[in-house]
Parts: structure tokens; C-alpha cells; sequence
């Protein structure tokens, strides 16, 4: 009697084993159909519903969320999970960043690269919006990375803390569907141009300054140009105006960094025609929008021609800095040393010297007398602030001032000479000595050591 | 005939207007037009023929010669850094 009901057992374990497994193949089958888990806090837990045959992979939150765009007739439920699966690089939290990355996770975008490497600072909130007062002081990434936690936690967003280099470049840009250039300077330009070269992603490129913008798509199918294409060779690193130089309404590049986000949803979703082969020229100023059809890929491109020098191997020890003669950040100029250190004062000379009483009681030619300050700012900065009594000579216009230096000349009253932060001040020193005044001398530091040394008052910009 | 000139980014900075008009003669041809540009207004030199250069709004192959008309319109488009 024993030995039937053995087999039967035998027979009841083999079958128990072959419904295990195929119990473990229909769960493989299914987590393999739906999309990845997009965050810790997911807001519903994955589970099988009528829906999820339909091959979109949205949730019932997902759909939630994103319904008006997903009602849209030209996007649809297809073109939202695209969105939901896909992933982008933004390379640079600022002006341009900013918006394309908060539009890009309220879209819905699967997975969101960002790379910076400075710090919030009070005068960036103004076009940065991603930032908030009470981030001034953070890492951009972490500050933007609780902004797009705050709009959108099913957002797996990535930080890339060290700034784009030639050395991590390739690799970080070939993990993301797409790339969005919303840099501040020439080198890390061409770096992400080369970079998306060589690892073949789109590249949603835009730029803004002052009153005007650009935007364009690279590299996005086989007549696309790169930025090489169209700029073979690096602008002079004095044709680079730089946003915390030359000023830009904030408003301007939150108009095209908002215009990166759409090509770049159009890239990913397939919906529409990328903005490729075409540079989207924004003049606020005259409140017009115009575009310009450019160029194909260049055959004889060195980074996406058709034997390029640029490749996976040679990119990383590529001088980009040598290429476009300026360091990869947005920094100050570097300090000139245009004058003798005795053709030069601290701005803490200068208020003894403001101060000084004796300049009423002696001569003018006495060099301890209350000197004239000249301040060679730009009229816009001139405005905001300046040392009571400074004669304003803008050094872009200097040439103007001259018959008035000779005149000062002959008065013999000793000279000081102030711009921002102790550059352009040199160089009209250095041409009023060359005009024959003598007691001329330079502020090392212009008004922003005055301000941090001498004056806490003073306002910075 | 004139034709116009659009000036964008960092060549509106150096010429000091936005757009401007120039008197062409028949012979006068996309270069001949840039060479009067440089003397009009020495600071473009500056650009170093850095920019995108284009004939009613199509990008031009740098070098090439093309006849102006009337009502041609052409821009000075250097490359914006910032952001
Ligand atoms: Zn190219």
C-alpha cells in the first residue's frame, strides 16, 4: 500500500516544482512589460490591470497626471509612455536649465540627467527659477533636484556634480535619450557638440543673452550639422558676452530654454519635426521671431564628418580651453597685470586718501590731497552705484574724454582710477600715463573690493 | 538697390545698430557685400568670419558668390555663449 501512494506523492512534488516555474516565468514576463519603477515613493504599486495590454505602460496615475496631453490627438497615450520611459541629459542648472528641466519633469520624462557644478547665487534667481531663496548657497543640483521632487516625484532625476569634462563626457551623454546644451560658455559648447558626436544622441542646443536668443537641434539624423558644422572655428573669447558681464533679461533665456524642453519632448515622444537644419533667432527687443535655414552636416566635419578626427578614443584628451582660449566656467576674467604695483592702490589707500583733511589746507599737486576719482564703468553700472564725486569716463568710450584728461592734466590733481573689478581700470590708467599725466594710479579691485573691504553698504552686482 | 542687413548677438554689438541698408550696383555679389560690411564697420573684423552668414534667411557656404537683388536680405549671425 506504501508504495502507490509514494509514487503519487513523487508525481504531486514534480508537478508542484512545474507550476513553480512557470509561476516564475509569467512574473519574469510580466515586470519585463511594464515600465521601470521611476522612484522610491512611487505614488501606486505595480499591478495588473486591464490597460496595461495596450502597450503605452502608463498607470492609472500616470494616465491621471498626464491626461491633457495624452487626450492631445498629436501625442497621445503611445507618445506619453515614450515620454515616461525616456531620459535626458541637461548640462547646466541656469537660465536655460532651469525651465527645460521643470517643464521636462512636469512632462513626464522618465529619467532626468543634470549637471552643474556651481553654487545658487542671489543673482542668478532671477532668470534660474529652478533655484529659491532658500537654496542660494547650495550645490545648483541638489537645489534643482528639490524643485523637480517637488513637482514631480515619479521623476528619476541624476546628479552629475562634477561638471561636464572631456574625460566623463561620452559617458555620461550616452546613457540619455537626448541632450540639452543650456551652458553658459564656448568650450563646454564644444564639448557637448563633440560629445553627442561621437555617442550619436540629438542635441537640443539653445542660448541666450541680453535680449536675444538661439535655437537649434544638432545631430538629429544623417544631414543634421553639429555645432562644428556651423562653427568650425571657436569665437574670440572677447566676442563671448557673458551674463553676469553683459546683463540678460531673465524672461529671455526662460523663453528658450522653455522652447529646449519642447524639441526635446518632440525628440523623445517622435511627435513633430525637430527644429533641425533651422536656428531660431529671438530678438526681444523687437519682439520677433525669425529662422534661419542652415547648413547639412559638413562631409569634411572633424567631429561628425565622414572621417572624423574627434572619436570615443581622442575626444577626453581634447584641449578645449587651448581651442577657445577661455576656461570652461562662467567666472570673472582673470586679473590683469597690466601696471607697476606702485601705479597701484588698495582700496583701503583710497578711503585714507578720501578721508584726508589735509587736502584743503595744501596745495593740489600735494599727492596726499583728496584725489579725483575717475570711474571708467559702463553708464548701466555707473547708475547703480559710485563714490560720491566719481567723473564718469565709460572705458568703452575713452577716446571721447581725452581734451578733458589734458585738462586734468594740467590741474595737476591726483588722479585715481575705479571700474567693477580692477581690469578696465588698468587700461585707462595705462593710456593716461601714456597721455603724459603723472599722478595717476589704479584701484586694485574697482568697486567690488571697496564694497567687500571698505563699505559693506555699497551694493554689489 | 538696396539690400538689408540683419546684425545678430555680437555683430549688433560692434556695428551699434541692428539692421542697416545698403546701396548695391548690379555686379555686387554676397562677398563684395561682406568686404563693404568690414569697412562700414571695422569692429566686425573682430568676428573673424565667425558667424553664420545667410542670403533670405538660407545659410550661405562660406566663400561662395552670390549676385545681390533688390530686397535681398542678408544676416550676421556669430554664435551666443551664455545661457
Ligand atoms: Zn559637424
Amino acid at each position: 500500500m506504501g508504495v502507490p501512494f509514494d509514487d503519487e506523492l513523487e508525481q504531486l512534488r514534480a508537478e508542484n516544482e512545474a507550476l513553480k516555474v512557470e509561476v516564475q516565468r509569467l512574473r519574469q514576463a510580466q515586470s519585463s512589460s511594464l515600465p521601470e519603477p521611476r522612484s522610491q515613493n512611487d505614488l501606486e504599486t505595480p499591478s495588473t490591470h486591464s490597460w496595461d495590454g495596450l502597450g503605452h505602460g502608463l498607470s492609472r496615475d500616470d494616465i491621471a497626471r498626464y491626461s491633457r496631453q495624452i487626450i492631445l490627438p498629436s501625442f497621445g497615450a503611445q507618445a506619453q509612455g515614450k515620454l515616461c520611459r525616456g531620459s535626458v541629459l541637461i548640462v547646466g542648472a541656469g537660465g536655460l536649465g532651469s525651465p527645460a528641466a521643470l517643464y521636462l519633469a512636469a512632462a513626464g520624462v522618465g529619467r532626468i540627467g543634470l549637471v552643474d557644478k556651481d553654487t545658487v547665487e542671489l543673482s542668478n534667481i532671477h532668470r534660474q527659477i529652478i533655484h529659491r531663496e532658500g537654496t542660494v548657497g547650495q550645490h545648483k543640483c541638489d537645489s534643482a533636484a528639490q524643485s523637480i521632487a517637488g513637482l514631480n516625484s515619479r521623476v528619476q532625476v541624476e546628479l552629475h556634480r562634477d561638471g561636464l569634462t572631456p574625460e566623463n563626457a561620452v559617458g555620461i551623454v550616452t546613457r540619455y535619450d537626448v541632450v540639452v546644451d543650456a551652458s553658459d560658455n564656448a568650450p563646454t559648447r564644444y564639448l557637448i557638440s563633440d560629445a553627442c558626436c561621437v555617442a550619436r544622441k540629438p542635441l537640443v542646443s539653445g542660448a541666450a543673452i541680453g535680449l536675444e536668443g538661439q535655437l537649434t537641434v544638432y545631430c538629429a539624423g544623417d544631414d543634421s550639422p553639429c555645432y562644428r558644422c556651423l562653427f568650425p572655428e571657436a569665437p574670440l573669447p572677447q566676442s563671448c558676452s557673458r551674463c553676469s558681464d553683459a546683463g540678460v533679461l531673465g524672461v529671455v533665456p526662460g523663453i528658450i530654454g522653455t522652447l529646449q524642453a519642447l524639441e526635446t519632448i518632440k525628440l523623445i515622444s517622435g511627435v513633430g519635426q525637430p527644429l533641425s537644419r533651422k536656428l531660431l533667432l529671438q530678438d526681444a527687443w523687437a519682439g520677433r521671431f525669425q529662422s534661419v535655414k542652415l547648413r547639412a552636416r559638413s562631409a569634411g566635419c572633424v567631429a561628425c564628418g565622414d572621417a572624423p578626427s574627434i572619436t570615443a578614443e581622442t575626444l577626453a584628451d581634447y584641449d578645449y580651453a587651448a581651442f577657445t582660449g577661455q576656461a570652461p566656467n562662467d567666472g570673472p576674467p582673470r586679473p590683469l597685470r597690466l601696471l607697476n604695483p606702485e601705479q597701484r592702490i588698495t582700496v583701503q589707500q583710497l578711503r585714507d586718501r578720501l578721508s584726508s583733511e589735509q587736502g584743503s589746507s595744501t596745495a593740489s599737486t600735494d599727492p596726499s590731497a583728496p584725489p579725483l576719482v575717475i570711474d571708467v564703468r559702463p553708464p548701466e553700472q555707473f547708475a547703480i552705484c559710485h563714490l560720491p564725486g566719481a567723473e564718469h569716463m565709460p572705458w568703452a568710450r575713452f577716446a571721447r574724454f581725452e581734451q578733458r584728461l589734458l585738462d586734468l592734466a594740467a590741474g595737476d590733481r591726483p588722479i585715481v582710477v575705479m571700474c567693477r573689478r580692477g581690469n578696465d581700470s588698468q587700461r585707462a590708467t595705462a593710456r593716461m600715463l601714456e597721455l603724459g599725466m603723472q599722478s595717476v594710479v589704479d584701484v586694485v579691485g574697482g568697486v567690488e573690493a571697496w564694497a567687500r573691504d571698505v563699505d559693506p553698504d555699497f551694493p554689489l552686482y | 538697390m538696396a539690400v538689408k542687413i540683419l546684425f545678430f548677438a555680437r555683430s549688433r554689438e560692434l556695428a551699434g545698430v541692428s539692421e542697416t541698408s545698403v546701396a548695391v550696383q548690379a555686379a555686387d555679389t554676397t562677398e563684395s557685400l561682406l568686404s563693404h560690411l568690414l569697412e562700414q564697420f571695422p569692429a566686425l573684423k573682430e568676428l573673424d568670419g565667425r558667424f553664420v552668414f545667410s542670403l533670405n534667411h538660407e545659410y550661405l557656404e562660406r566663400g561662395s558668390v552670390v549676385p545681390l537683388k533688390a530686397g535681398d536680405e542678408v544676416a550676421i549671425i556669430p554664435p551666443i555663449s551664455g545661457g
